[in-house]
């Protein structure tokens, strides 16, 4: 007798693994929890600390502020989970905004011209990331932060040696910007809150990441290759294309938040978007994006921007003194990813 | 690795057409070519030495960050009044204090016939600055330092007293009627800064409170300003101390639905149309296009005649208040950047 076969006994001796998961569990196990019980408690905490929080005018300031950040973390999620980071996305999104300013007045060109050219700039620049990383496998560290110096010094030569000063011209007065500004730049006044466009296009992305990681193949490539690159690429995942892409993302989306920064401000200082970077990566990390890659979802990091900006908002409806101001930030961001870790913890154990 | 290398020609592609669709799609308002069309009418503008002194080499150091607009102009005033003078103008920046010594400490190994330095960070600076003293190159400290410049062994300071400049924020809002005040600072951390805003707080009759934004996050800056006025809706004055920071103010105004009147240190092109148009009340301006100008010029004049101004106090270029009957004369000078 050989003890191959086992007896099919009507599920007695079903393999662990494939036993269906309490609704409960499964919920315990998502990577965004911990951050929605932190951004939970940071709201509770604001609404009674901050007189006015919770007025519909200031959730609509709280939204806006959350969005900006909300529109890059959620690409930076992305790379995140697929195992990189980029330190170039913060000034990237300054990059996006001059070409696009500096193309249209030079070329004297309808505005929706430097729109697209900034499109395929920005996606150039995830390309090269992208392709820079993948062909010389040097950390991204290093690649990204070549490129976020780079950046910044074209940033600042181009628009010199272009406009003869530091800050783009206006170019409120050229044709298409009224369009452009309706995409990119509108508002709308929905019960006393003044809620602006890019908490939509915030909302969109990431709705489409969210699809992207848990609906598509790509979703499963990009977990692969954050997991543990080599066995993806053994498994047949093709991890050059998954991490160019990923970088190209960012690039995207720092073309949306650029165009935002151009169309709502019309002049743009080429110094700005030094340090934004961090930011997003935190938003990322609060909403338990892993640093190791492999881990991590979309709307965690949507969460995190939220947290983020109902913390820097917060502080200034409490009227706390302000020279503490960073030191609240640090404060509140360091309990709410500690809040995130522990739930986590106690929910995989309890599992 | 094919997937990149269609990326590639796609872009390039998508590239060619976007020029293609240029030449066609051209703005028929706005742009380069109407400001071509401005420039046409006026002058060139560009100065031709007008004296047969030595070709002397003046340097400025300043506490500039990259691609800080006020720097900008300073540098402008100071090369326009070097290509007056026949001279070889260096420039150098760094925000931060021990940088900013050692590239004073280089221009000193490099005999200069002259120096300009800013004191942000004076102490940092005091053993850069005797050293080129000792040297015997005349110094020139300008914008920030005036309490400093002097016991350094400077020839003179030009620049604005930043604690002068708010008093005149404060006396031009007690004029207004103004009442409750917000004094938004973009940088924590910056001397100058906390200077103006006491400045404005020990003539204004009304209330002044502290805003500290991230300056390098146009976004945050208005999402933060628009919390306040929401927070506290009796606030009717909103001071920027610089002029990128006077257009977010605006907008966090609209968005927040509140009556205050926006003011400004420092001005451009954005901030002359706002004086023009309404949107902002009053702007106090302190001239760095003088500040370059002038310190190149005076070190120019001590070299050929030892002449000094001030007469040991310092020279001040500041504060102007603009406000809507002189931004128009002004909008041309923003617009070419020298104001």
């Amino acid at each position: 007798m050989t003890a191959t076969a086992p007896p099919a006994e009507g599920g007695q001796a079903r393999d662990e693994r494939l036993l269906p998961a309490s609704p409960l569990k499964k919920l315990l196990t998502r990577p965004e929890l911990g951050s929605v019980v932190g951004a939970a408690a940071v709201f509770v905490f604001f609404a009674f600390a901050a007189d006015g929080f919770l007025r519909a005018a200031s959730l609509g300031t709280v939204l806006y502020a959350a969005s900006t950040i909300g529109i890059m973390a959620v690409p930076v999620a992305l790379l995140m989970i697929g195992g990189e980071f980029d330190l170039s996305a913060g000034v990237l999104v300054t990059t996006s905004a001059l070409v696009s300013s500096m193309f249209s007045y030079q070329m004297t060109a309808n505005v929706w011209v430097g729109v697209v050219v900034s499109l395929l700039v920005t996606l150039a620049v995830g390309l090269f990331n992208g392709f820079m990383l993948t062909r010389t496998r040097l950390p991204s560290f290093i690649i990204t932060l070549g490129t976020f110096l780079m950046l910044t010094g074209l940033n600042l030569g181009l628009t010199k040696l272009i406009s003869g000063t530091v800050s783009t011209k206006t170019i409120a007065d050229m044709e298409g910007f009224a369009s452009a500004r309706a995409l990119f730049a509108s508002e709308a006044t929905i019960g006393g809150a003044t809620l602006k466009v890019t908490i939509l296009w915030w909302l969109g992305l990431i709705a489409v990441a969210t699809w992207v990681l848990l609906r598509t193949r790509f979703g499963n490539w990009i977990f692969a290759v954050g997991g543990n690159a080599e066995a993806a690429r053994a498994v047949g995942v093709p991890v050059r294309r998954t991490k160019t892409l990923l970088y190209m993302g960012v690039g995207l989306c720092a073309w949306v938040s650029g165009q935002h920064l151009l169309f709502s401000y019309d002049v743009v200082q080429s110094g700005e978007g030094v340090g934004n970077e961090l930011i997003y990566i935190i938003a990322a990390v609060i909403g338990g994006c892993l640093i190791t890659g492999g881990y991590g979802s979309a709307v965690g990091a949507a969460v995190g921007a939220l947290i983020f900006g109902m913390t820097s908002k917060g502080i200034v409806y409490a009227e706390w003194n302000p020279d503490w101001f960073k030191f609240f930030l640090g404060a509140m961001l360091l309990l709410a990813t500690l809040l995130n870790a522990w739930v986590r913890k106690r929910a995989e154990a309890t599992s | 690795m094919a997937t990149v290398r269609t990326g590639v020609r796609a872009v390039a592609a998508v590239l060619a057409v976007a020029l293609g669709v240029t030449l066609t799609a051209c703005s028929a308002t706005g742009g380069k070519r109407a400001e071509d069309a401005r420039k046409a009418a006026a002058e060139a503008a560009s100065g031709r030495a007008n004296v047969t002194t030595p070709r002397w080499t003046f340097a400025m150091v300043t506490h500039s960050g990259d691609g800080d607009t006020f720097w900008d102009i300073v540098q402008k005033g100071a090369r326009q009044a070097a290509a007056k003078d026949n001279i070889n103008f260096l420039y150098a920046h760094s925000d931060e204090g021990q940088q900013q010594a050692q590239l004073v400490d280089s221009y000193v190994d490099k005999k200069v016939d002259g120096l300009i330095v800013t004191l942000a960070k004076p102490d940092a600076l005091k053993a850069s600055v005797a050293r080129a003293v000792a040297a015997g190159i005349p110094v020139i400290t300008v914008n920030s330092g005036s309490a400093q410049s002097k016991a350094y062994g400077a020839l003179t300071h030009i620049g604005q007293d930043e604690t002068v400049a708010g008093q005149a924020v404060g006396d031009e809002l007690d004029k207004r009627g103004r009442k409750k005040a917000l004094c938004v600072l973009h940088e924590q951390g910056n001397v100058g800064h906390e200077q103006r805003c006491a400045g404005v707080r020990e003539t204004f009759d009304g209330t002044l409170q502290n805003l500290y934004v991230d300056g390098t996050n146009m976004p945050d800056v208005q999402a933060s300003i628009e919390a306040k006025l929401q927070t506290d809706p009796a606030i009717d004055a909103v001071v920027t101390l610089g002029a990128p920071f006077a257009d977010a103010a605006a907008q966090a105004r609209r968005t927040a639905g509140s009556k205050a009147e926006i003011d400004t240190f420092d001005l451009n092109a954005k901030v002359a149309a706002g004086l023009n148009n309404g949107t902002l009340g009053f702007a106090v301006d302190q001239q760095p296009y003088l500040q370059g100008y002038e310190a190149v010029d005076l070190l120019w004049l001590y070299r050929y005649n030892a002449d000094v101004l001030g007469g040991g106090r310092p020279v001040l270029t500041g504060p102007q208040i603009i406000t809507k009957k002189d931004a128009a004369a002004l909008a041309a000078y923003t617009e070419r950047g020298t104001r």
